[in-house]
């Protein structure tokens, strides 16, 4: 990333300004970085996790293409969906899919999600249903899913708050003797919130089976990683005693392999493992956001040459498995993603006016039921409104 | 019958929702190996192990936050802020997670989680440990709030908020812990006062007095000296600030044309603001004076040796029945105020 617009802090006793750090740069700091399929899709080595994804054959690896392919034609279509006025926001995930596809199917069913907004791609891979991703953004509900149906909390709005969630929900799994984990998803910014740190020491005290998955996309809305953090985000979690892997988050393959990895850790008792995926948030913040405000366009064309999906495209094409003919099927396949989730968009019903009273509280409650009267009685005052 | 101090009597419910339940889980600073600061958890953590008595990190936010993951994989947490003044750093989980996951979730997740808050001054603490925030939370939709006032209530609604399938704050008047009284330790929990009620604990027919937690004795107190003049004083304890039982107060204000309302919290905003306008809907046409507040100033809770001018003692309440009463008062000749 280029933070050549931001002014060069010095922090105490380093006389090196934060801008030589390049937070976002792979390969920089004190913790290396874990690739296995380079921006121009070369398969490369890396002794620790090959044996992670050894299953992965070309077949397999085509399967995470076509994933990648689908989600983010999911995130075109809703952006769309936006602009022509069906959805009142959207959050593109552009440029985050690997880190999304990559560590939403390393997880079991019986695991269990707390993620911010901006996981579309892992609802996907949870099973949520695509008319499930708009209900929110359209306004006609504020959660899209049953979060038991795919063992998917409702996405988190207030940030970091959903780390905290996941560590007690790990230790539930602890008391219950199973071995399933708790994955939060959460980004650059969300680390500085108090909650995220709470969450590592909870996690770190009582060895909870949980990850903390965060997505360094760079930005928060407008404030770069370097407003967040002075030195790699990765390096944060051994301080807390919890194990640290940084990762090319722009590769499917790798992220694969060290989400697995850090599962197993989990469900062998061992514990919270921090993972930093470094990707690139390509996109605006949200459909209401003008990134050109804040940031370069040079710095989007050098991520662009990193795109996680072209590089998979790339491997793919050399190996002989993506030709013409199975390319067609795969964008078929996203266009009829597309098509099935503009239909079910548009077609979502307004919710009832009365509704709005419902499960404030589980059981019943005195007040509630006063203003249900009342505002039911003010409704048939209307023409019309004798059926309520 | 069982004599128990208000501290025990809550350690008593506790005991039997960890018994009676093995998805109950008590969480908080200090509750373990010490037994809580005012001792409320006591020796639960040697009976049920240190995984259903954990002592916490030192942070309320964690601690809240936590609770909302259990409580999402199908716990009952009861998680104990220490003091008043320390849950302001567990605000956001509270009333933004909390208070709205089922409302959010569409009924799916559930919330049954008990938050014990030793409240309210009166002890001679330093700053901090003498707030009363009951009403941000009687404010948040989703939240049930309630406040014992002695131990044989105090049994009963300990046991009521971890059973209830909402979240409730439990606010628990510090100054009346080492307050002795009768507990029918084996009571029903189906026969109890429902949660959400208030109770008459002095009937009375001139004057409306109602109050809720540390005060409902200072109330009790100053029916008593009202009587020596003559004065007959219904004292009603609200028990519950979320839902607020207007039935009972109203059907008593319907009798006695009389309101005054006392707490320790701060006037502005307050639990006594809320009674008064919907008595005042409700009643306009029997009060016979204007509803009387008896509260805590709008100021920071002072200094150890000042909160005798911040709490509405016994004097103060009279003060407020002589207004509501158009006796000479303090306020005679001055305009209203």
């Amino acid at each position: 990333m280029t933070i050549d617009n931001q002014p060069a802090i010095t922090h105490r006793g380093d006389e090196n300004p934060i801008d030589d750090v390049r937070l976002g740069e792979l390969n920089l700091g004190a913790i290396d970085t874990v690739q296995l399929l380079t921006p121009t899709g070369q398969r490369i080595s890396d002794l620790r996790y090959d044996a992670w994804v050894s299953d992965i054959g070309d077949q397999q690896l085509l399967s995470l293409y076509e994933d990648m392919v689908v989600v983010r034609r999911i995130d075109t279509e809703a952006t769309a969906l936006q602009r022509q006025g069906e959805l009142g926001l959207w959050p593109p995930l552009l440029g985050q899919e690997a880190s999304q596809i990559g560590s939403g199917r390393a997880l079991r069913s019986d695991d269990f999600v707390f993620s911010s907004y901006r996981e579309n791609g892992v609802a996907y891979c949870r099973g949520a249903g695509l008319t499930d991703l708009v209900r929110v953004w359209r306004g006609t509900a504020q959660s899209g899913w049953n979060p038991y149906d795919i063992n998917m909390a409702t996405p988190q709005v207030i940030i970091g708050a959903q780390t905290l969630h996941a560590t007690g929900y790990a230790l539930g799994i602890q008391a219950d003797g199973t071995d399933s984990v708790a994955v939060a998803y959460f980004g650059d910014g969300a680390t500085s919130e108090g909650d995220v740190n709470e969450a590592m020491i909870f996690a770190a005290t009582y060895a909870a089976p949980v990850i903390f998955f965060c997505q360094n996309n760079q930005w928060a809305i407008s404030e770069p990683v370097t407003l967040q953090a002075q030195r790699p985000i990765a390096e944060r979690a051994p301080g807390f005693g919890i194990p640290s892997i940084r990762v090319d988050g722009n590769d499917v393959l790798a992220v694969l392999a060290v989400t697995r990895a850090a599962l197993e850790r989990a469900r062998n008792g061992g514990g919270p493992t921090f993972i930093e995926a470094v990707t690139y948030r390509m996109g605006p913040h949200t459909t209401a956001d003008d990134p050109t405000r804040y940031r370069d366009t040079a710095d989007l064309e050098k991520w662009k040459a990193k795109d996680p999906i072209s590089r998979v495209e790339a491997y793919l094409a050399t190996a002989g498995i993506l030709t013409p003919e199975s390319a067609e099927a795969v964008a078929t396949t996203a266009d009829t993603v597309a098509a099935e989730l503009r239909a079910g968009c548009i077609s979502l019903p307004d919710p009832d006016p009365m509704t709005v009273f419902d499960n404030v509280y589980a059981e019943a409650h005195t007040g509630i039921a006063r203003q249900r009267d009342h505002y039911s009685r003010y409704l048939r005052t209307f023409v019309g409104g004798d059926d309520r | 019958m069982t004599t128990l101090t208000m501290a025990k009597a809550i350690n008593e419910g506790l005991r039997q929702a960890l018994a009676g339940d093995d998805r109950v889980v008590l969480m908080g600073e200090d509750i373990g190996t010490l037994g809580g600061v005012y001792r409320v958890t006591d020796g639960l953590q040697a009976e049920f192990g240190p995984r259903r008595v954990m002592d916490s990190p030192l942070a309320e936010s964690g601690i809240l936050g936590t609770a909302v993951g259990m409580a999402y994989r199908g716990y009952r947490p009861v998680v104990e802020i220490q003091f008043d003044g320390f849950i302001y750093p567990a605000f956001d989980q509270i009333v933004s997670q909390v208070a709205r996951m089922h409302y959010r979730t569409g009924g799916a997740v559930r919330m049954p989680i008990t938050i014990r808050v030793p409240f309210a001054g009166g002890i001679g603490a330093a700053e901090h440990h003498s707030d009363s925030p009951e009403a941000y939370f009687a404010h948040a939709a989703g939240l049930r709030v309630v406040s014992p006032s002695d131990p044989a209530d105090a049994y009963t609604l300990i046991r009521q908020a971890i059973a209830s399938e909402d979240p409730v704050l439990y606010f628990e008047p510090k100054r009346r812990y080492h307050v002795k009284g009768d507990v029918d330790v084996d009571a029903a929990l189906a026969d109890a006062r429902p949660m959400g009620t208030a109770r008459v604990v002095e009937a009375g027919s001139d004057v409306t007095l109602v109050t809720y937690g540390g005060v409902v004795q200072v109330a009790k107190d100053a029916a008593i000296a009202a009587s020596d003049e003559g004065i007959s004083v219904e004292v009603i304890d609200l028990r519950s600030l979320s839902p607020l039982d207007l039935d009972t107060v109203s059907a008593s204000v319907r009798k006695t044309g009389r309101l005054v309302i006392s707490h320790e919290a701060p006037l502005s905003g307050g639990i006594g603001a809320e009674v008064s306008a919907a008595i005042t809907e409700r009643c306009f046409y029997q009060l016979e004076h204007a509803p009387v507040r008896v509260t805590g100033h709008d100021i920071p809770y002072p200094a150890a040796k000042l909160e005798g001018a911040h709490l509405p003692d016994l004097d103060r309440i009279l003060d407020g029945i002589d207004r509501a009463l158009d006796r000479p008062n303090s306020l005679t000749g001055a305009e209203e105020r």
